[in-house]
């Protein structure tokens, strides 16, 4: 049975106030923050800008600034704040029992059965 | 369903509700239900505890000696008893069999019901470390864990705590006023970060240390040492080992759901209930600290009392749906006035007003979000806490008293008083403004008059907010209403969080002796909680300059570059260049270059204009290996990538060259190896010249020496920049010893006075050439000390960071978090 929700490990493994990063399928990265008050966020590792890996930015509060030309995004909603106008993708994320969790569906992509491709191929 | 009048009637004829838990949840439920409906169930309660119902919230107290079990009980048997309520105590229930409706007990009793309700609460979170069920580690819940704490505080010694929440420290505080030495261990660098930012955290943390505790914040305990067959003491993961008599784990609570889960019962975190607090079996109800409802789980007291209402509404046929608690908490130590409420995590759209005011050891912040009141934190006054939770939970628009609102609800509400320019104008001419200075409203007035139209001149001219900087608002408000909208901008602050100047930073870190970024924000009244990404590394800096080898670094508030030790490029890759002492380097070293470039995939390999080679696009996660592979040919950081000394960059001199008149190569080296590592306010340049020729370029570099038949010309300040700036001569010196001593002199004296990331070549424009030589060249000591600063500054900076990482320091910033393999099934044909 597989769960709704994907253990990525403890959250003690982010240092407060910093972000890891979660390589996913394509190439991609999610970046999993936690702030100085204990709070973790989830976000595509890209900002709108010109994709720079949020996950190296400064954190405050609840914003983190890209490391390459300073915008500052919205952990929560992944918007830039100020005069920048952009979004980066949320990922639903939450803390249980001290364990952070990622939805399933949003960081593994759906699972498409062998037997199926083969018959792509033949037809091809 | 027809209720009998009066419970005097026969049990069986009413319905049976059975509640399990005997807590504050529990019977408050049954209070709430009586004092609707006293006929309406013939109630019997489980508990656990072999006591009555007490007041749980208030063991604390008990435990700080300021209150006896006596005094905290809510009800005493004659209560029961008078509402004919069977209390089964010291029995609690094992087992729910929902099919026939009954509950089993511990000793095997059964209980038929109707309706049943669970308030089973919570249970505390034992971290899962060895050693966790050694004599002598007990959690903080009930009474009992009380006596086992008095017990071990009657013989005396330490204590340790591990969690620094809210019941963290309500131990420690218990235990310290019994006589123990307390340490808290916790894992967070902010004390109760649920509840406090970083601000008020820091306030609390420092009282608390006041009173003779010690506080290790950013502690993750690895075991707990055994002595004798009993606790002996904590070891820490960074392998510091505190004694400890007793170790109380505080570090947080879980829903206790074995019961209902075991029943059948939808779980989640908590019992999963409906606005009525009945659970997935119409028949079942649940309250309390156990249940979750829309998503949340409480764990604090007020949430309870609404629960209980919405529980005996429904119970009783007036349902009234429970909808949710916003919550607020007041530390119970006494003498520490702290209140926080709602969400102050800082939301999209929210703003902070932030008052701070050093000398009372106040932080008020109160989060405004759609001209409402969203959160509140407040340390020092704590008196209008319920004001601001008021507000809160009403939802009210606070645009009209926005201006006063941080100042509280005397000053909000008081009609004139409402704008804060107009308190101001209402305070007499003999009213003191600024209490460091002693100087009162008509000075101030007096002096804006004289021509002082700015907050700097009046600082200048009559000191007022000239010291501390809490008046700095009230001398705004004088300077508009006395000039109306004539207010001179004043110099650049250092960022939008603070009204300080960079110097003013820099002066007050060594005057009040600030030693870290939390302090510093709080005693020169940062007016956001975390600060910014402008004003966290100027911070750090500064206070690394200030205190050599005493300052921990930050490595939150780096810049990616410095925290990783390279280059972030566009693409997210990294770029790595390795020290080559004055450009020189040999075949072995070019040879592991070359190696390292194959070997992680360097798409891009280039000599830079500071003589030595630049791979590109190494990817985060090779860094450290690709760095072990460098430091094995012997070659350390160039910190190409830092706020730092960059390269000394030479021409081949007296060894080669036919014009060179000295050694220039070796020159450069040594001073390339006496400033390494060194953090500057922005990236530091060098070259060393053999001659006027100047083939190094020396003279558009932030220090740069020109080698003549009789000597060394020392210049500074020259930039290649966006603004090309040749240097200026500082001085010439005879020999290698004086050159690298007026070197060491002169960046010091730029790290010590220079704003952040501001370049030597501005620097010398702002400060002026004769500013400077008049610091180095006017007093024979000046060098000296200078220099010596400087290499003491050393002593601690020249470590290298790539040799620390490949060691596997700091691990986390460069691996991710885990990884995720997709699955793949196979369907069989």
């Amino acid at each position: 049975m597989i769960g709704k929700w994907l253990d990525i490990g403890p959250v003690t493994q982010i240092e407060p106030g910093t972000a890891r990063t979660l390589p996913v399928a394509g190439g991609e990265e999610i970046a999993v923050f936690r702030t100085m008050t204990g709070d973790c966020y989830a976000l595509v590792n890209k900002c709108p800008h010109k994709e720079g890996p949020l996950s190296q930015g400064i954190v405050h509060g609840n914003v983190v600034t890209c490391p390459l030309h300073n915008w500052n995004i919205s952990l929560k909603t992944g918007e830039a704040l100020g005069d920048d106008h952009g979004c980066v993708p949320t990922v639903p994320l939450k803390v249980d029992a001290g364990r952070i969790f990622l939805l399933r569906e949003a960081v593994v992509p759906p699972v498409r059965p062998a037997v199926a491709d083969a018959a792509t191929d033949k037809a091809a | 369903m027809n209720a009998p009048a009066s419970f005097d009637g026969a049990r069986g004829t009413r319905e049976r509700l059975v509640v399990i838990g005997n807590g504050m949840a529990g019977c408050r439920a049954v209070e709430e239900i009586l004092a609707r409906d006293a006929g309406r169930f013939a109630i019997t309660i489980f508990g656990a505890e072999p006591r009555v119902n007490y007041n749980r919230i208030m063991l604390s107290p008990v435990l700080a000696g300021e209150k006896t079990f006596d005094e905290i009980v809510i009800n005493t048997q004659d209560w029961y008893d008078a509402n004919g309520i069977t209390l089964i105590s010291g029995d609690p229930v094992t087992h729910i069999d929902r099919e026939n409706a009954m509950v089993v007990s511990a000793s095997g009793r059964v209980e038929p019901y109707d309706r049943l309700l669970i308030a089973t609460g919570s249970d505390p979170f034992i971290i899962p470390v060895p050693g966790k069920d050694l004599p002598g580690v007990v959690t903080f819940r009930d009474l009992d864990d009380v006596d086992k704490m008095l017990a071990a505080a009657e013989q005396g010694g330490d204590a340790v705590v591990i969690g620094g929440g809210l019941l963290g420290l309500e131990a420690a505080h218990g235990l310290s006023l019994r006589g123990m030495k307390v340490t808290v261990v916790h894992l967070m660098p902010t004390l109760m970060e649920r509840q406090l930012d970083e601000a008020a955290g820091y306030l609390l943390k420092a009282e608390l240390e006041r009173r003779g505790q010690t506080i290790l914040t950013g502690a993750d305990t690895e075991c707990l040492l055994e002595r004798d067959g009993h606790v002996g003491g904590v070891r820490l993961k960074d392998g510091r080992e505190i004694p400890a008599n007793i170790v109380v784990m505080a570090v947080g609570i879980r829903p206790a759901v074995g019961l209902a889960k075991a029943a059948g019962l939808e779980v989640e975190r908590g019992v999963v209930v409906d606005d009525h607090m009945v659970t997935s079996d119409p028949a079942v109800m649940a309250v309390g600290e156990c249940v979750q409802h829309r998503g949340a789980c409480y764990g604090l007291v007020a949430p309870l009392w609404d629960m209980c209402r919405s529980l005996a509404d429904g119970l009783t046929g007036t349902p009234n749906g429970y909808e949710g608690s916003v919550t607020s908490t007041k530390l119970k130590v006494s003498g520490i006035d702290l209140f926080s409420a709602g969400d102050f995590s800082g939301s999209d759209g929210s703003e902070d007003i932030v008052m701070r005011d050093a000398a009372r050891g106040l932080y008020k912040r109160v989060v405004v979000q759609d001209n409402k009141v969203i959160g509140a934190v407040l340390y020092g006054d704590t008196a209008d806490g319920n004001w601001y939770f008021d507000l809160l939970k009403k939802g009210e628009d606070i645009s009209d008293i926005r201006e006063a609102l941080i100042f509280g609800q005397a000053f909000a509400s008081g009609g004139a008083l409402a704008d804060p320019n107009a308190a101001v104008a209402a305070l007499s001419d003999d009213a003191e403004i600024c209490g460091c200075n002693g100087v009162s409203k008509g000075q101030v007035v007096a002096c804006i008059d004289g021509g002082a139209h700015s907050l700097d001149a009046v600082r200048s001219t009559c000191k007022a907010s000239a010291s501390c900087g809490s008046c700095t608002g009230l001398v705004e408000s004088l300077l508009a209403l006395t000039l109306g909208g004539a207010v001179e901008s004043g110099p650049k602050t250092l960022c939008k969080c603070t009204s300080f100047t960079h110097d003013d930073v820099r002066r007050l870190i060594l005057e009040k002796a600030l030693k870290s970024i939390p302090e510093t924000m709080q005693e020169l009244h940062w007016t956001t909680p975390e600060g910014c990404a402008s004003c966290r590394p100027a911070l750090n800096y500064y206070l690394l300059c200030a205190w050599p080898g005493e300052y921990e670094d930050d490595q939150k508030s780096r810049f990616v570059n410095e925290r990783l030790h390279a280059n972030i490029q566009k693409d997210g890759t990294y770029s790595v260049v390795p020290r080559m002492w004055g450009g020189l380097t040999t075949p072995n070293e070019l040879r592991a270059i070359a190696d390292a470039a194959e070997k992680y995939g360097a798409r891009t390999v280039k000599v830079t204009g500071g003589q030595r080679i630049d791979l590109f696009g190494i990817h985060k996660e090779d860094l450290p290996a690709i760095w072990a592979d460098l430091n094995a040919a012997g070659m350390v950081s160039g910190h190409a990538y830092g706020k730092a000394l960059r390269t000394v960059k030479t021409c081949v001199g007296s060894e080669w060259c036919r014009f060179g008149t000295q050694d220039s190569t070796g020159l450069g080296v040594r001073i390339e190896r006496m400033t390494w590592g060194s953090w500057m306010p922005h990236k530091f340049k060098i070259a060393v010249s053999g001659c006027p020729r100047n083939c190094a370029e020396a003279t558009i570099k932030d220090f740069g020496v020109v080698c003549v038949d009789s000597g060394y010309e020392l210049h500074i300040g020259g930039n290649g920049g966006i603004h090309v700036r040749a240097t200026d001569l500082l001085c010439k010196v005879e020999t290698e010893e004086q050159a690298l001593e007026m070197c060491a002199a002169f960046i010091q004296l730029y790290r010590e006075d220079a704003h952040y990331l501001e370049r030597t070549a501005p620097w010398v424009e702002r400060k002026g050439l004769e500013w400077i030589k008049a610091q180095l060249l006017d007093n024979p000591e000046a060098v000296r000390k200078f220099a010596a600063r400087f290499r003491l500054s050393q002593k601690y900076s020249q470590v290298d960071p790539w040799a620390e990482r490949a060691g596997g320091e700091r691990a986390d910033l460069h691996q991710h978090i885990a990884e995720v393999r997709p699955l793949h099934v196979e369907t069989i044909a």
